[in-house]
């Protein structure tokens, strides 16, 4: 019999429902599983009593049949949700001993639908890192390694914990959020599906913000059916977040298996960028293969502005990350370290807290908005994202319904191994994922295929505004033909 | 466009970010390096084009100006690094 954390979250709902098992149990298996990959460092914190007592909770909703659409399933949360009463350090020094006294909506509605929270998962220091090695609490050892090698790998990032997690089968499910492609970059590199949604479809409220017009969040699952299942619960309208949107949130399950029989999938002929492997171009291939298999009309089309997205994302991201992060000064929260006068406290509280890489965005943030300097920077890059925006608008009139695209120029790489001088090289694995997040639109990562060493690559796809559905549709099958991307060697637990 | 340390040591300061004499160099390369790849944006035609200041066509909602949260001090200042009587303290602002 599969052990029981390795089932997807589906799965495990089926059978709970059916008294095969109890939640308590479930959430056990988990416990015993986090307490042998300690060594892979997904987890800062593991919340034990709480997710049996969680557990609990459940195991009596359900014998009294008043289970929700999670209940019993456990879950990991990215340390960038609020959680009252457990630590939330982003990721950070600056917010080590940080323990809120409330909790984020999306968290707050997993729970609300019976969902057990088992911790909280590492990631790049608020959410600043394609590798989740920008972590002032260390790096995330990925699960997957090259064939015949043992090379630690980064799990991508920033949501690095929350993609090894799922992947290892630390969790059923877990929250991430994306930025600038932190839920879809490291779902590519662990063989996980990972789902940013429209802006605006989750609330934001109780979520450590980085860059407000491009944050959101979503979810990291090891099925299609599994993602649907928790974005349902994690969606919806807030009156805390007045960028939250007041619309339905549909039954996404009822998406995943729908034909796709005539829907017109575009190829964009701007991201075959130079130097992209051969098994890449090789893989967006089949995928377009794939979808036109299962009825797709699959189109080339131009997004001719896509090029400009990456410069003009590494001006508006720092930029409201310097004015987000401004709140970090020694006085309501956090670290604080003493000084003669308030300006000296600020600035070695601040100098002290922060990471490079952190230090750096902020850094650039603040110079692209200062005096002189804000019309040339900051308002470019504003008027840039309108033309990536509307290269976007003009191929959905076009009567696109969704576009493919690879969502890593590469597979996963190893731990140390980008090299630090030039903060730029990093950057690029953000390349196809980025537009996304300036556009606002919702887009999918789902695992498709290897690279020649074994190593897990996934496909994009990228949706009009609000239809999430297409999206869930369009990977179903993309994984009913890839099949799915399960971890086979669990040698970190040896 | 480029920085010189000058700059770098301006930029600190505004960021409120203390940066030690032997950093500057190094900032110097990397806030360079990040600036040469933006610079790519000033090849493009923007004149005429609106710049983009959210992704939804929302506009902001509007309740009644009531009170709606509060009351609770103690878990505001709970997080504290060094909270005195109920308030936040910082050190001494007038001489």
């Amino acid at each position: 019999m599969t052990a029981l954390n390795q089932l997807t979250l589906t799965q495990a709902r089926e059978k709970l429902a059916l008294r095969e098992f109890t939640a308590v149990e479930l959430t056990q298996s988990y416990l015993d599983a986090m307490a042998q990959a300690r060594g892979l460092n997904a987890y800062l914190e593991e919340t034990a009593e709480k997710a049996l007592a969680m557990a609990a909770a459940s195991d009596a909703r359900i014998s009294n049949s008043e289970g929700g659409p999670l209940e019993g399933m456990p879950i990991g949360v990215k340390d960038m949700f609020c959680t009252d009463g457990v630590a939330t350090t982003a990721g950070s020094k600056i917010l080590e001993n940080f323990v809120p006294p409330y909790e984020s909506t999306v968290t707050a509605q997993l729970w609300r639908d019976g969902a057990v929270m088992l911790g909280k998962l590492n990631n790049d220091e608020f959410a600043m890192g394609s590798s989740n090695e920008t972590s002032a609490f260390g790096p995330v050892v990925s699960p997957w390694r090259r064939e015949g090698d043992t090379t630690p790998l980064v799990p991508g990032g920033s949501s690095g914990g929350s993609a090894a997690a799922v992947a290892a089968f630390l969790c059923a499910g877990a929250t991430g959020t994306d930025t600038g492609g932190s839920i879809r970059q490291p779902a590519a590199f662990t063989g996980t599906v990972g789902m940013k949604p429209t802006y605006g479809r989750c609330s934001r409220w109780g979520i450590v913000a980085y860059a407000s017009s491009l944050d959101q969040a979503g979810p990291f699952a090891r099925s299609v059916n599994d993602a649907a299942l928790l974005l349902r619960s994690m969606a919806g309208h807030d009156p805390k977040d007045s960028t939250s949107v007041d619309l339905r949130v549909p039954n996404y399950e009822d998406a995943v298996g729908a034909s796709v029989k005539g829907k017109r999938i575009g190829i964009p002929r701007e991201y075959r960028v130079e130097g992209m492997s051969p098994e890449i171009v090789e893989l967006w291939e089949q995928g377009a293969e794939m979808l036109r298999d299962a009825g797709a009309e699959v189109v080339d089309i131009s997004l001719p502005h896509t090029q400009y997205a990456l410069p003009a994302y590494y001006i508006v991201a720092p930029a409201e990350a310097s004015s987000n992060l401004a709140r970090y000064d020694g006085v309501r929260y956090g670290l604080r370290v003493p000084g003669r006068d308030v300006a000296e406290m600020y600035e070695r509280t601040r100098a002290a807290g922060f990471g490079p890489e952190v230090r750096r965005r902020i850094m650039i943030g603040t110079y692209v908005l200062s005096a002189g300097y804000y019309d040339a920077y900051y308002l470019r890059a504003q008027k840039v994202r309108s033309l990536i925006k509307r290269d976007f608008d003009d191929v959905f009139a076009q009567g696109v319904d969704a576009v493919l695209t690879p969502t890593t120029p590469s597979p996963a790489f190893g731990i140390g191994e980008k090299s630090k001088a030039d903060p730029v090289e990093m950057y690029l694995n953000d390349v196809f994922t980025v537009t996304v997040n300036l556009a606002g639109l919702p887009g999918i990562s789902v695992p498709a295929g290897f690279s020649a060493d074994g190593l897990p690559l996934g496909l994009q796809m990228i949706g009009r505004p609000f239809e999430e559905e297409t999206l869930f549709s369009l990977a179903q099958v993309i994984e009913d033909a890839a099949g799915r991307f399960p971890v086979e060697d669990l040698w970190w637990a040896k | 466009m480029s920085v010189d340390q000058a700059t770098v040591r301006r930029v600190a300061h505004l960021a409120r970010i203390s940066v030690r004499e032997e950093e500057l160099a190094p900032l110097q390369e990397e806030l360079n390096a990040i600036l040469a790849f933006v610079e790519q944006l000033s090849a493009l035609d923007v004149s005429g084009v609106e710049p983009m200041s959210g992704v939804i066509p929302l506009s902001l909602p509007l309740r009644e100006d009531v009170v709606t949260d509060g009351h609770y001090p103690e878990k505001i200042l709970a997080n504290a690094p060094d909270a005195e009587g109920g308030f936040f303290t910082v050190p001494k602002v007038v001489e």
